[in-house]
């Protein structure tokens, strides 16, 4: 198999999803709408106090990008599950692992994308600035590809599973602590001034483990779940 | 020995409740399990002689 | 090859059947033994007094709880590999009983946490991946009751025991990671090399108690998932009154 095959496999796919995901735009824009009003209704419940939510809002932020990235699951696999496109999938000779990736980074530009560009304004509403902004975004951009990963792992576990909503979130939240934990403590270590590179690297280091073990694992769901 | 009564024994140096709360739990779970299991077992072999009594006939089992 | 001999159900059932009995038996021995010490032999510890006595059951309970999900994975693991259907049977029979250890652990470490640090519940490496880890035992379970084709839930519950086989060590060391920039809840759960000889040895005589126990039970919920899966009734010891029935058709 050429490497230009597989290569036009991938953009193929990204390409046919963005192009669904626009003529479908309401479902996107649900989401990010979910992550405002989430985020807002943070200081409605615990108080104006700027000090409080600038401690509060790394753990704020992060978490409502980990719920954000949850409800959209649903969206990766389902529609083509429904329509047998993915049973093709299966059986074209290009690798089902690398068709994945393709899914999973249209996944990622539909709905993580637009979290990394909002979160300097939500930042802004809980009285982030500066530097600390900047590291939220990167946090970000670091961290979302990796939650679009490891979801895809749990989407493809519950295809055509009764109740998988709720299912999918108990398997792939806790899969998603350590993004947590590093990308929470990114921004929380900028604004201590200790500077968030240790924690944007372990980061890093989270994005490229799942960019090699995650579509092995989903493309092995997939096959489990098609059969 | 350290204990130099019953009552020593079980009050634990004070710290009683934690530690029967902490051993009693335990021994409460795997009660529980074997119970459990003694029961799914029963239930299970007795699907299967139904099944087998019923020979073809689905309805009965 | 006399393991290859029992790899098949069949063959397993009845020879599960003849090992439940020693292991439990060996299990309540161990019991006794590591509970006489662990009350009896075993001196009050200097800092903690006699609260100390709750790691009799809460360092057995949590080591199992890991160990078993790493059993727990390999079957899945080997289940996967070779395509063998008693791999997954182990593997679903694993997960109540860590399922159950991890609560227990949780809970005598609460009970411990409470007279030692003053707080039922410190966020620190150990309490917390062993949270996740019940988190995890529960979605294997989950997984698997809301399959309803037994060979789909086999397969996507060993993924899923799979990939969180990798999960457990990295939020382990992010957590503790967490916990030097927080700084503020640095406890140290270690009870240091001071530990008497005797408290060592009712720790280890009760863990090896615990491990046979699960042993035991494992064994006999394999043979449940067995009956309950395949009917074939013969494998059964007692062939309970099936003469008479058959002749009174």
């Amino acid at each position: 198999m050429s490497h230009s095959s597989m290569w036009e496999a991938v953009t193929g796919i990204v390409r046919r999803d963005l192009l669904l995901a626009m003529r479908r735009w309401s479902d996107a824009a649900m989401s990010v709408f979910f992550l405002v009003i989430v985020v807002s209704l943070f200081p409605l419940g615990v108080g104006p106090e700027p000090a409080v939510l600038r401690t509060i809002a790394p753990g704020v932020l992060w978490v409502a990008a980990l719920l954000t990235c949850l409800l959209s699951l649903a969206r990766v696999f389902t529609p083509d599950y429904l329509d047998g496109v993915l049973e093709q999938m299966v059986l074209v000779p290009q690798p089902l692992s690398l068709l994945v990736l393709g899914k999973v980074l249209a996944h990622w530009v539909i709905s993580g994308l637009p979290v990394v560009l909002l979160s300097p304004l939500l930042g802004l509403q809980f009285g982030l600035e500066g530097e600390t902004l900047g590291v939220l975004v990167l946090s970000l951009l670091l961290g979302t590809p990796t939650l679009s990963m490891i979801g895809a792992i749990g989407a493809a576990l519950v295809l055509g599973v009764r109740g998988s909503g709720l299912l999918v979130a108990l398997l792939v939240l806790p899969l998603y602590v350590p993004v947590l934990i590093f990308g929470a403590g990114a921004v929380t270590s900028s604004m201590a001034g200790i500077g968030g590179e240790a924690n944007l690297s372990l980061l890093g280091a989270c994005l490229v483990l799942s960019l090699f073990l995650a579509p092995w694992a989903t493309a092995a769901a997939l096959r489990i779940a098609l059969e | 020995m350290q204990w130099g009564s019953a009552s020593e024994f079980f009050a634990m140096g004070g710290y009683g409740l934690y530690v029967w709360t902490s051993f009693i739990a335990t021994a409460l779970c795997m009660a529980w399990e074997v119970l459990a299991l003694w029961r799914r077992r029963a239930a299970a072999r007795a699907e299967q002689r139904a099944a087998m009594l019923g020979g073809t006939d689905e309805t009965a089992a | 090859m006399i393991w290859s001999k029992y790899s098949v159900p069949q063959a397993f059932y009845p020879l599960a059947g003849r090992l439940i009995p020693w292991f439990a038996a060996v299990a309540v021995i161990l019991m006794v033994v590591g509970l006489y010490m662990g009350f009896f032999v075993a001196p009050t510890d200097f800092q903690q007094g006699e609260s100390y006595r709750i790691i009799f059951v809460h360092v057995p309970a949590a080591w199992m709880s890991m160990f078993l999900y790493v059993v727990m994975a390999v079957w899945a693991g080997v289940g996967m590999g070779l395509n063998a259907r008693l791999s997954f049977m182990m593997a679903q029979a694993i997960a109540p009983t860590g399922a159950m250890f991890t609560f227990l652990a949780l809970l005598t470490g609460a009970m411990w946490g409470k007279p030692t640090w003053g707080a039922w519940w410190v966020w620190d490496a150990r309490l917390t991946s062993e949270l996740i880890l019940l988190f995890q035992y529960a979605g294997v379970m989950l997984l698997r009751t809301s399959i309803d084709d037994v060979r789909r839930a086999d397969r996507s519950s060993a993924v899923f025991a799979l990939v969180g086989v990798v999960n457990v060590p990295i939020i382990y060391y992010s957590v503790q990671w967490w916990n030097t920039l927080h700084q503020g809840a640095s406890v140290s759960m270690a009870t240091g090399s001071k530990m008497a000889a005797t408290m060592l040895m009712a720790m280890l005589i009760m863990t090896i108690a615990f491990w046979m126990y699960s042993i035991a039970v494992i064994l006999a919920r394999v043979r449940c998932v067995m009956l309950e899966r395949e009917s074939l009734p013969t494998w059964d010891e007692k062939p309970a009154a099936m003469p008479e029935a058959v002749e009174a058709r």
